[in-house]
C-alpha cells in the first residue's frame, strides 16, 4: 500500500515531499500504536475502571442519550445500563479471543512451515495439501459449524478460527522459511553438528520472528472480525456479557427505533482496532520481508 | 472429443468436487454425531419422553445405530433418492427447506456480486489510470471499507438508510422483481463492502502497473488512440489478476451470507444455518454446509475457467499466476 514511502526509510531523505509523506505516515502508525494501547489497557483493566456496573439496568434510564445525566457520559443502552462500561468491559472478551486465535495459529503455523522448509519433500508436499484443503474451508463456516458441535461460547470458535487462519500464516512462513533453509550459516551449523532442533529453535525461527509476528497481527485483525461477527450470530460470546460482537447485534432493535448509538459505539471500537492492527501488521510484514530478502 | 482439454477439465472438476463433498460430509457427519449434547431434548423441547416415544424416535431418526452405518445410510439417502435427512426443528425434508431458501441466498450473492464486479473493478480502472483527487478518495473509501465487517455495515446501512432517510426498507425479502431488489439493496451492498474495497484496491494496483510497461508506451507512442490503448494493451493485461480476486471474493460471500441474512432478516440458507446451529438441529446444519461447499468449488472451477477464455496462453485447468 504505501510502498512510496516504506521503500526509503534507510538512508538519507533529501526529497521534501517523500519527507513530508513519511512525517505523515508516522503520525498514522501513531495513531494506530495509541488506539491499539487504548484497547489493551481496557482489556486488561477495563471492569476495574469502568464508573458504573455493567450489567446494572436503570430502566428509566433507557435509551437516553450521551450526556444527559451527570455521569453517564455515552449515555443508556437499551435495558437502561452505562454504555461506557459495557464498551470497556466488552475490550476484554473482544481482544481475548482473537488474541488466542492468533497465538494458536502462530505456533502452529510456525512449527508446520518449519518442519516442511527443513525436510521438504514428501512430507512438504503432505503438509502443503493439507494446507491447500484447510484453505478451501472459509473460516467463519468452520466455526459455526464447530459452535453447533459444541454449544454457544467463545472456545470452540476460537480454536476453529485458529484451524482456518494456520495455512495463511504457514503458506506466507514457509517460503521464508525455505530461503532462509539454504542459507550458509545453517549449513555451516550443520556441518559443525549442531543438532536440527537446536538450529531450528535458536537460529532459523528467530529469524523469521518479524514475519512470524507480523503475520500473527493481521490474524487477530481478521479473527476479530469473525468472532465479533460470530458473537453478533448468537454463537459466540451470550449476553448479558459486555462484548462489541453482543453488542452490535443487542443494539439491532435499537437501530430500528432510531437509537443507533449501542450497535454504532461497538461497531466503532471494532472498525478502529482492526484497522489500527491491520496497519500495523501491513507495515511489519513489509519490513519483514525486507529484512529476508 | 473425450481428450479435449476442456472435456478433461470438467471431468477433473467434477471429480474435485465429488472428493470434496465426500470429505467434508463425513468430517462434518462425523463431527456433529459425536457432539455433546442429545438431538432427542432438541426433538422434544424439553419435555420428558415416555419409554416408547424414544424408542420410536431412535427408530425413526436411526439413532442407535453405529455412526459409519449412519454415515453410510446418509450417503445413499443423498445419492439415490436426494435425501438430505429431515429437520428436527422444521419438521420437513431438509432438501425441501433448502431449495425453498436457497433461492433467496442466491439472489443476494448474485446481487452483490454485481454491485463488486461493476463498482469495484470499476472504480478500481478510474484511480488506476488517473491520478489525482479522484484516486486519493477512492484509495481512502476502500481502505475504510475494507475494514468494515458485513454485520457492522448492514447496522450503518440500516441506521441511515432505512430508519433515517426511510430510503429502503430495512428487513425481510419482499415479493416480485422490484420488491426483491428493494429488499436486497441494502443486504447487497453489506455484503460486498470489504469485498469490494480490496477489488478495488488489487484492479487500481494491476491498472497502475500495466500502464508503466513499456508495451504500453509504445503503443502511445505510436499514436494508437487512448481507449484503444487502454481497452488492449492496459485492461486486456489486467483481467487475469482482476478475475482472480473477483473469483476469491464472490465465493467469499457464500460464508458471509449467514451473517447478513441474519442481520436483515433475511430467509435465506445462511439464516436457517445459524438457527439450526443454535437449535442443534445437525440434518440442516449438515445439508447447508454440504451446499455452500459446493457452491465454494464450483466457483472456483468457473473462475479457472475463465482464466483460459481471457488469455489463450493459459491453459485450461493451468493456475495462472
Amino acid at each position: 500500500m504505501s510502498t512510496g514511502a516504506g521503500a526509503i526509510t534507510t538512508g538519507r531523505l533529501v526529497f521534501p515531499r517523500a519527507r513530508r509523506r513519511m512525517a505523515a505516515n508516522q503520525i498514522v502508525y501513531g495513531i494506530c500504536w495509541l488506539i491499539v494501547a487504548i484497547a489493551v489497557f481496557f482489556a486488561i483493566f477495563g471492569p476495574l475502571v469502568r464508573p458504573h456496573n455493567p450489567n446494572y439496568s436503570l430502566l428509566q434510564f433507557q435509551y437516553v442519550g450521551p450526556f444527559q445525566a451527570k455521569g453517564y457520559l455515552l449515555g443508556f443502552d437499551s435495558q437502561g445500563r452505562d454504555l461506557l462500561s459495557r464498551l470497556m468491559v466488552g475490550a476484554r472478551t473482544s481482544m481475548l479471543g482473537p488474541l488466542l486465535v492468533a497465538l494458536m495459529a502462530m505456533g502452529a503455523g510456525t512449527l508446520i512451515s518449519v518442519v516442511a522448509a527443513w525436510w521438504g519433500g514428501w512430507v512438504d508436499s503432505i503438509l502443503g495439501t493439507v494446507m491447500d484443503i484447510l484453505f478451501a474451508f472459509p473460516g467463519i463456516l468452520l466455526a459455526v459449524l464447530t459452535a453447533a458441535v459444541f454449544g454457544a461460547g467463545l472456545i470452540a470458535p476460537t480454536i476453529a478460527l485458529a484451524i482456518a487462519y494456520t495455512p495463511y500464516i504457514a503458506r506466507v512462513l514457509r517460503s521464508a522459511a525455505i530461503r532462509e533453509r539454504a542459507r550458509d550459516y545453517i549449513a555451516s551449523a550443520e556441518v559443525q553438528g549442531v543438532s536440527t532442533w537446536s538450529i531450528c529453535v535458536r537460529h532459523l525461527i528467530p529469524n523469521l520472528g518479524q514475519l512470524v509476528v507480523a503475520q500473527a497481527t493481521l490474524v487477530f485483525a481478521w479473527a476479530m472480525v469473525d468472532l465479533a461477527a460470530i458473537s453478533f450470530l448468537g454463537l459466540g460470546v451470550q449476553p448479558p456479557t459486555a462484548d462489541w460482537g453482543v453488542m452490535v447485534s443487542t443494539g439491532e432493535a435499537g437501530v430500528l427505533q432510531g437509537y443507533p448509538l449501542e450497535s454504532l459505539s461497538a461497531g466503532l471500537c471494532i472498525v478502529l482496532v482492526v484497522v489500527a492492527v491491520n496497519l500495523l501488521g501491513e507495515r511489519m510484514a513489509e519490513r519483514g520481508e525486507r529484512k529476508l530478502s | 472429443m473425450l481428450s479435449s482439454p476442456l472435456t478433461k477439465f470438467i471431468l477433473r472438476r467434477v471429480g474435485l468436487l465429488i472428493l470434496a463433498l465426500i470429505v467434508s460430509s463425513f468430517v462434518i457427519f462425523i463431527s456433529l454425531n459425536l457432539a455433546p449434547g442429545d438431538p432427542l431434548s432438541a426433538l422434544s423441547g424439553g419435555r420428558s419422553l415416555s419409554k416408547a416415544t424414544i424408542a420410536a424416535l431412535n427408530r425413526e431418526y436411526h439413532l442407535n445405530d453405529p455412526v459409519l452405518v449412519r454415515y453410510w445410510d446418509y450417503v445413499k439417502g443423498v445419492v439415490l433418492h436426494f435425501n438430505l435427512g429431515t429437520s428436527i426443528q422444521f419438521r420437513e425434508p431438509v432438501s425441501t427447506l433448502i431449495s425453498q431458501r436457497i433461492g433467496s441466498t442466491a439472489e443476494l450473492v448474485a446481487y452483490a456480486a454485481v454491485l463488486i464486479i461493476v463498482f469495484g473493478v470499476g472504480a478500481g480502472i478510474v484511480g488506476g489510470l488517473r491520478r489525482g483527487v479522484l484516486d486519493n478518495s477512492i484509495i481512502a473509501v476502500s481502505t475504510i471499507l475494507a475494514a468494515v465487517p458485513s454485520f457492522v455495515a448492514a447496522i450503518v446501512l440500516i441506521a441511515i438508510f432505512a430508519v433515517d432517510l426511510h430510503w429502503l426498507p430495512a428487513l425481510g425479502n419482499g415479493s416480485g422483481f422490484g420488491g426483491t431488489i428493494q429488499h436486497l439493496t441494502l443486504p447487497a451492498i453489506a455484503l460486498a463492502a470489504s469485498a469490494f474495497a480490496v477489488v478495488t484496491r488489487v484492479t487500481r494496483v494491476t491498472v497502475r502497473s500495466e500502464l508503466s510497461l513499456e508495451h504500453v508506451q509504445t503503443a502511445v507512442s505510436r499514436g494508437i488512440p487512448w481507449p484503444l490503448v487502454v481497452r488492449r494493451h492496459v485492461l486486456r493485461n489486467a483481467s487475469i489478476p482482476i478475475t482472480t480476486v473477483v473469483g476469491i471474493t464472490v465465493t467469499s460471500l457464500f460464508a458471509l451470507c449467514a451473517v447478513v441474512e441474519q442481520a436483515f432478516n433475511l430467509n435465506g440458507i445462511g439464516a436457517a444455518l445459524i438457527q439450526a446451529a443454535l437449535e442443534k438441529d445437525f440434518g440442516v446444519v449438515q445439508g447447508i454446509s454440504l451446499v455452500l461447499v459446493g457452491a465454494f468449488v464450483i466457483a472456483n472451477a468457473v473462475v479457472d475457467l475463465l482464466y483460459a477464455f481471457l488469455d489463450p496462453r493459459v491453459a485450461i485447468g493451468a493456475r495462472a499466476s
